[in-house]
């Protein structure tokens, strides 16, 4: 099925008799489901640009490529840094905007924009009984009754299928600037990274790759500051600015093309390094660092459970490749403590009664 | 606006409920006395009053959960409140009410500056969460202008913002984690000191749910290294469109000021009048605020100041010291103020898009011309959050219902252009029912379904946010 308005994906929906696979892309291999596959590339196209607003509405199948290109051609952006995992998932098509949504993906910049739900200001959907529903809308600003737009956000398409998503965006700064520090083990990398975030110089990306040694942070923004700012930051942390590439980060760069399976997970930065010892501990070969240590991917043999590594911290762990056995065997996403699993059981059953909506995906 | 009616079997068990309350709380934390309650019978929307059947004020998660548990048992609703200083009547009781007050939970509870958050019981204030880490450098950034009294549970319920969420965002954007009471007396985690909570963002959905969703005791809050400074400019135009032009190119033009403020000439005049701040006699006031070193603060007001000049400004004034810094900003943070010394004033908070200003502007002048009352505009000009001051005379019979009337047609003509209710104050029991303004009767039974999960039986903070017609099945049955 490929609905190419609301009312046919609301059609499709409700007069469905079986669980449905929503497909954006298809580049996303999270998890694993059954079902009929719905596509929603039908649904394309960008609604509303306001640029002198920082405001987009697009609909939700349309590939992240052609927003992107409509908004840089402005010098505007998404701020969150979609990630593109498709040569780490060994996936190839055009991821599309809802697929961003649905999986919450955002990049380094993420500890100081934001996540894509800090970005989303509005979603239609359709629910699992064919429903057609909003929720917030297009300014910057909306208390107006329960925000579902952040309950969408990394839902991966099991609460309803998005049919249109609203931005705010960000101009793209004049310049932008990395520091880098080298030869640094992985608890003094992290420390490092700490005292960079705690100084007044408005990081907006921090990161450590134990494999080369290589600690890095980034500023943005006017010429002239970011000049400023990078130079402070080279003398506080004794090294050396440099252009840097930040999507090796972005898309788990040193991971692509090595097999074994890739785990994500999100702990407070103190943590990271501890993490990361407990996970080499459990068999991990390589950690990578983002977020300031707040975010650690690990790359591990195939079929080994790393989750264990979290036991005394606070996080979560997300199995992020793997193959189906090995999914089958491991649970995917973080098990929810009782309470919790209640409340989401509960929102499940109010959104998709019949449970057809990516079964197997979060569950 | 009406209430619902009380349920008098509660009233007839007041007496078992305050015994049952005193047996889990301190002495002195639970107020049941007719008169001592009416502390507790309005919030900052003070045009509407009831006092609650009781009031308590527990001093922990467990007394939190004991309370709630009871209140439970016994059928009765509950109405959260942090420090009644909301704007929408999110915090007003009715007469078959617990009152569940946080302000005995105000204490830190950890500060950690590597790792950037702070954690806090809920009833602290806004601003002295800022206090408790500023002698470090840092701050809490969500700014709200009640921030000296308003408590921290109060912005998780209606996701407050502030003059400064241009940059750092809202309460959403800066909370990490929550611990939360269901109306069962269950207590529950949520999130943390890491980013994006596992499942599905129940955080999210948390905040600004206006206490319907369960009471958050303690928060993980994110806090920030102080900028190295700060400085403002202020520009006047003869021209609320041409002000509004100005603000636009700024955002075009990829500078990201802290706060773009925007107030036209009734609040300049008032607010002029009540601090003599200085400011000049023109149509429309902007007052831009940027942050960084001193080069990079030049930098970026050289820019500003450049484009401000292409739209012809009456008046362009760089503040040159701390002392006319905050001169600059006296005027716009008396502004409510100012008004209330002329007027009695009903705050509508309006959110529509930027590009949508001038035709606003003029839509709220026609129809102050149409009520025959006045109106001053202060607002977030950065993100198009509105500030209509509707100005009445609450001692003439009739004047109220008149600027409530005016209220709703300004907010139906947000709702037109593209953009929503209310930005920051929340809906409580003000635009309770224009929801429908806004969203379909699915939209808001999807609401609605949201909140039969978390609170089944409708007990908490029950009468608000939605149109009382379409709640009025689950909250009697």
């Amino acid at each position: 099925m490929k609905p190419v308005d609301e009312k046919e994906l609301s059609a499709a929906i409700a007069d469905a008799s079986g669980p449905l696979a929503i497909v954006g892309g298809g580049t996303r291999k999270i998890g694993h489901r059954g079902g009929a596959p719905l596509y929603t590339g039908g649904l394309s196209g960008i609604t509303l640009y306001e640029p002198g607003a920082l405001t987009l509405v697009v609909r939700a199948g349309t590939p992240l490529q052609e927003v992107e290109s409509a908004l840089a051609a402005e010098n505007q952006r998404l701020p969150f840094e979609p990630v593109d995992l498709r040569p780490l998932q060994g996936t190839s098509g055009e991821p599309t905007i809802g697929g961003v949504v649905a999986t919450n993906a955002a990049g380094p910049r993420r500890i100081q924009a934001g996540a894509c739900r800090d970005s989303l200001i509005g979603v239609r959907l359709v629910d699992g009984q064919g429903h057609i529903l909003k929720n917030g809308g297009r300014v910057m600003k909306n208390v107006t009754g329960y925000d579902l737009v952040k309950l969408m956000a990394g839902s991966h398409g099991t609460l309803g299928v998005l049919s249109e998503v609203s931005f705010k965006l960000q101009p793209i700064p004049e310049a932008g600037a990395s520091v880098l520090v080298e030869g640094l083990e992985d608890s003094a990398a992290i420390a490092m990274l700490a005292r960079a975030l705690g100084s007044p110089f408005d990081v907006n990306a921090a990161a450590h790759i134990p494999a080369t040694g290589q600690t890095l942070v980034r500023v943005e923004g006017l010429e002239g500051s970011v000049k400023y700012r990078a130079g402070a930051l080279a003398s506080l942390l004794g090294g050396t600015v440099v252009d840097f590439d930040w999507t090796t980060i972005r898309d788990v760069r040193p991971f692509v093309g090595r097999t074994g399976d890739v785990w994500r997970f999100s702990v407070k930065p103190s943590d990271g390094p501890k993490l990361g010892a407990a996970l080499r501990a459990l068999g991990a070969s390589d950690i990578l660092y983002d977020w300031a240590g707040g975010l650690v991917w690990a790359l591990a043999g195939e079929g080994r459970d790393l989750r264990p590594a979290l036991s005394g911290f606070a996080g979560h762990g997300t199995l992020i490749r793997a193959s189906d056995a090995t999914k089958s065997a491991v649970p995917v996403f973080q098990p929810e403590p009782p309470a919790i699993a209640r409340l989401s059981a509960g929102l499940r059953a109010k959104f998709d009664p019949r449970g057809i909506l990516n079964t197997g995906m979060m569950a | 606006m009406e209430l619902p009616t009380p349920n008098a079997d509660i009233l007839a068990r007041k007496g078992a409920i305050v015994r049952r309350l005193q047996s889990v709380l301190p002495e002195g934390a639970v107020i049941a006395d007719e008169q001592e309650v009416k502390a507790y019978e309005c919030d900052a929307l003070s045009a509407y009053r009831c006092p609650p059947l009781v009031a308590v004020l527990p001093a922990s998660t467990e007394e939190v959960a004991a309370v709630l548990k009871i209140c439970h048992e016994e059928g009765v609703p509950v109405v959260p409140r942090g420090s009644g200083t909301s704007l929408a009547g999110g915090a007003l009781p009715t007469s078959d009410s617990v009152i569940l007050g946080v302000s005995r939970l105000n204490k830190v509870l950890e500060t950690n500056y590597d790792d950037r958050y702070i954690r806090v019981q809920s009833g602290r204030t806004n601003l002295s969460v800022t206090g408790a880490v500023e002698a470090m450098d840092f701050f809490y950034a969500p700014d709200p202008s009640s921030q000296l009294a308003c408590a921290i549970a109060g912005n998780i319920a209606m996701n407050s913002g502030g003059a400064h969420c241009l940059k750092y965002g809202v309460t959403t954007n800066n909370l990490l984690g929550v611990t939360m009471v269901t109306m069962e007396g269950e207590v529950i985690e949520i999130g943390g000191a890491y980013l994006d909570a596992a499942g599905y963002d129940l955080l999210g959905l948390i905040t600004g749910s206006e206490g319907q969703l369960g009471v958050v005791t303690e928060a993980t809050l994110r806090i920030l290294h102080k900028p190295e400074g700060a400085r403002p400019v202020l520009i006047g135009y003869d021209s609320n469109e041409v002000a509004g032009a100005c603000v636009s190119d700024i955002i075009k033009a990829g500078i990201l000021p802290v706060a773009i403020e925007f107030m036209d000439r009734p609040v300049i005049r008032a607010a002029e009048n009540f601090t003599r701040a200085g400011y000049p006699d023109v149509e429309a006031l902007l007052i831009i605020e940027v942050e960084g070193s001193e080069a990079e603060i030049t930098e970026q007001l050289e820019k500003i100041k450049a484009i401000a000049r292409r739209h012809n400004p009456v008046e362009l004034r760089e503040s040159r010291s701390a002392a006319e810094s905050a001169n600059i900003w006296k005027g716009r943070k008396a502004a409510f103020g100012a008004m209330g010394q002329i007027n009695d004033y009903m705050c509508l908070d309006g959110t529509i898009p930027v590009s949508q200003l001038p035709g606003v502007l003029k839509g709220i002048t026609e129809l102050s011309e149409k009520y025959g009352l006045g109106v001053g505009n202060v607002f977030h000009a950065g993100d198009g959050n509105m500030h209509p001051l509707i100005l009445y005379d609450a001692n003439k019979p009739g004047d109220l219902e008149l600027a409530e009337k005016m209220g709703a047609d300004i907010l139906t003509l947000c709702v037109e252009v593209g953009g929503c209710l209310t930005g920051e104050h929340g809906v409580g029991v003000e635009k309770r029912d224009l929801m429908g303004v806004q969203y379909t009767p699915a939209d808001i039974a999807a609401q609605m379904g949201v909140k039969d999960v978390f609170d089944p039986q409708w007990l908490l903070n029950p009468a608000k946010v939605f149109p009382l017609k379409d709640t009025e099945s689950r909250r009697s049955a």
